[in-house]
């Protein structure tokens, strides 16, 4: 999932200083899951941001509202009915979801409340970690199904790098050496030849390098 | 012959070959990499000139390079992944060679992390062995990297560095196999304190036969004093100093260690000298350049010969 | 504030802490009338907003009773708490308010002088620290 954190509660509070009334919009996908963002986390910050205002004598409405998805724009239609009691709109989805609200009520201020990280997966309940960097041209075939370019601080694809040890990166024991990783799933596979075949510089066309990226599907886009 | 380089004609001739390092400084000295350069003058074959080495900004390799091609030595160009994409490695590549620098080190290059610029995003646009793979078809075919041709290839004799020290062991062989697939026509390993391990590694290395395809220049490092060993001990990723150098160092008092380090270098130089494989030594004497005489002399590795 | 009493909310588990409230109550041991308590199942399923929604309403003091370390009914429940009372704290001082309105506390069902005492002594505690901010805000 797209994983996130909240924002600090006293950047928030700047944002939300100018306004009366808020409309807070929680996500019911990946930032519930990284427990960030979804409706229970909307309730935190709404207590906590009226607590905060409350203390130095601003009285603020904040409405609560969490949408299946903020990444679908007929999920954001639901929101018609509550935009306008709302002088500004705070967020705790993802960036995606954020933008996709400002650009659905243009005439409306739209804040995140959370910085938007990584995509990653959960290793344990409450531990998540970088898994995907969104390349688009997945090698995860020829690696063991362990991803070098998001979990290899060097992103090498010929690697491990002479500072790899103990199984740990060279910038932190609390980091595996994605190579050693790689290397122990090819052993278990009997796939230790694969190591010696020297894959290519990659082509980061796919990956971001031709600019913002679009998938247009024609048999679904009318 | 692949290249006119001074290292390639003195390790084709079957002689042990010697190099040494030369960190630019941290500003707009050039007297500084001129006075360091000098300490090295008749006493290597090559100079390696280290690239925004352990990720801090220095003067750039390209620049040292040129610095010390003008006084008469020949610089090795080393290039990390770290700061580059491949259009700027390629640019500088082909304007180290229009100076007349041949000789040059394909390196990974330390994780910002450890360095000044914490902040800076780490590039990483292909890794060190994509690096040799584009160097080589740039003197090879006279190709850019991209397809397109080059007018004026750049004819690079190409290294990379080896660690027969770090993790997992059984891979550094191999890694070594992929970087000669790709290209390198010499290597450099990092610095050995534990020459049993390298052995070790050696033989592995002789077993597939890369000591043939490959030139391989063992690393050495004089210890200035005992927190010195201490630090590349403890704080070095990648680095394997044994217990019994620590307490060597520490065995003699603060006025006679730095003598020590020298001496423990030069033993480990004689050592290296006789494994089978080993076609030559790479000293980083890191900030203590005017001690790389001194260790040659006494390692029976001067005068340097003549090709 | 005038003679300032301090409200202060009291999660209690079921099967420990409110247990020892009984027996307190049953041995006719005297502890403040400003704690008040609310039963739960598990301190484990006091949910951070309930704290949260406590000092919302303007209560000075909370606390969540659960059963002594390693002897929870829910195997973990009462180390849960303890995690998440650490969150919320963290929470309660970017709003604003001490860290100190809040507490975790562990005692076992047949503790009747413990849960007095500690009732006693978490009202003088925030007796001294005064009244929530949220609360004056609130009375104004």
């Amino acid at each position: 999932m797209i994983t996130a954190e909240r924002k600090p509660l006293e950047e928030l509070i700047e944002y939300v200083k100018p306004f009366k009334r808020i409309l807070l919009l929680g996500c019911n996908e990946c930032v519930t899951v990284c427990a960030a963002g979804g409706r229970k986390e909307v309730g935190l910050l709404a207590s906590g941001l009226q607590m905060a205002m409350l203390k130095n004598g601003i009285n603020i409405e904040i409405r609560q509202h969490t949408l299946e998805r903020q990444c679908d724009p007929e999920y954001i239609e639901e929101l018609v009915p509550m935009i306008d009691s709302a002088d500004a709109v705070m967020s705790m989805a993802c960036g995606c979801g954020v933008q996709q609200i400002a650009m659905r009520f243009k005439d409306k201020p739209v804040f995140p409340a959370v910085n938007t990280t990584f995509m990653g997966a959960s290793e344990r309940q409450g531990v998540w970690a970088e898994r995907c960097q969104g390349c688009g041209n997945c090698l995860l075939g020829i690696t063991g199904g362990i991803c070098p370019i998001a979990r290899c601080a060097k992103q090498l694809m010929n690697g491990p790098c002479g500072g790899s040890t103990g199984g740990n990166c060279e910038i932190s024991d609390d980091v595996d050496c994605a190579w050693q990783l790689i290397w122990d799933r090819l052993k278990a596979l009997g796939l230790e030849k694969m190591y010696l075949e020297n894959i290519p510089a990659k082509d980061w066309r796919t990956g971001g390098g031709s600019g913002p990226r679009k998938i247009i599907r024609e048999d679904l886009a009318e | 012959m692949k290249t006119e380089s001074r290292l390639e004609k003195i390790l084709a001739a079957g002689h042990l070959a010697v190099t040494g390092e030369c960190g630019p400084p941290r500003g707009c000295k050039p007297e500084e990499v001129i006075a360091k350069s000098k300490f090295l003058e008749g006493i290597v074959d090559a100079v390696n000139v280290t690239d925004n080495q352990t990720a801090m900004v220095r003067m750039s390799s390209l620049a040292a390079s040129i610095l010390i091609k003008q006084q008469g030595l020949n610089p090795l160009f080393q290039v990390t992944c770290r700061d580059r994409n491949r259009l700027a490695m390629q640019a500088d590549i082909i304007g180290a060679y229009s100076f007349g620098i041949d000789t040059m080190l394909c390196l990974s290059g330390d994780h910002t992390k450890f360095g000044d610029h914490a902040m800076a995003m780490n590039v990483h646009d292909i890794d060190s062995i994509q690096m040799i793979q584009m160097v080589k078809d740039m003197r090879d075919k006279g190709l850019f990297q991209g397809g397109a041709e080059i007018k004026g290839a750049p004819k690079m004799f190409i290294g990379a560095a080896a660690n027969p020290f770090a993790d997992p062991f059984e891979l550094r062989v191999m890694r070594l196999a992929k970087k000669i697939a790709a290209g390198a026509d010499f290597i450099q390993t990092q610095c050995i304190f534990n020459v049993d391990k390298f052995e070790k590694w050696m033989e592995g290395v002789r077993e597939m036969g890369l000591h043939k395809k490959c030139y391989i220049l063992a690393g050495v490092t004089p210890c200035k004093s005992l927190g010195a060993a201490k630090y590349m001990a403890k704080r070095v990723p990648g680095m394997d100093v044994p217990q019994e150098i620590v307490d060597r160092m520490a065995s003699v008092p603060k006025e006679k260690q730095s003598e020590e380090g020298v001496t423990i270098c030069v033993e480990t130089i004689e050592r290296l000298k006789k494994i089978e494989g080993v076609a030559g030594i790479h000293i980083m004497a890191i900030e203590w350049e005017e001690k790389v005489e001194e260790i040659c002399e006494r390692a029976g590795l001067l005068p340097r010969p003549q090709v | 504030m005038e003679n300032f009493e301090p409200v202060i909310v009291a999660f209690c588990c079921h099967y420990c802490a409110y247990t020892a409230a009984d027996i307190a109550g049953s041995q006719r041991l005297p502890y403040p009338p400003n704690v008040k308590i609310v039963q739960v199942p598990c301190s484990g399923k006091v949910d951070a907003q309930h704290i949260v929604t406590a000092f919302e309403k303007g209560a000075d003091g909370v606390y969540v009773a659960g059963c002594l370390e390693g002897d929870c009914h829910f195997k973990k429940g009462n180390e849960r708490a303890a995690r998440r009372i650490n969150f919320v704290k963290k929470y309660l001082e970017e709003v604003g308010l001490e860290s100190e309105r809040l507490e975790m506390v562990n005692v076992s069902a047949g503790m009747g002088h413990r849960f007095a005492q500690v009732a006693t002594e978490i009202t003088q505690k925030i007796r001294t620290l005064g009244p929530s901010p949220i609360r004056t805000a609130l009375a104004q």
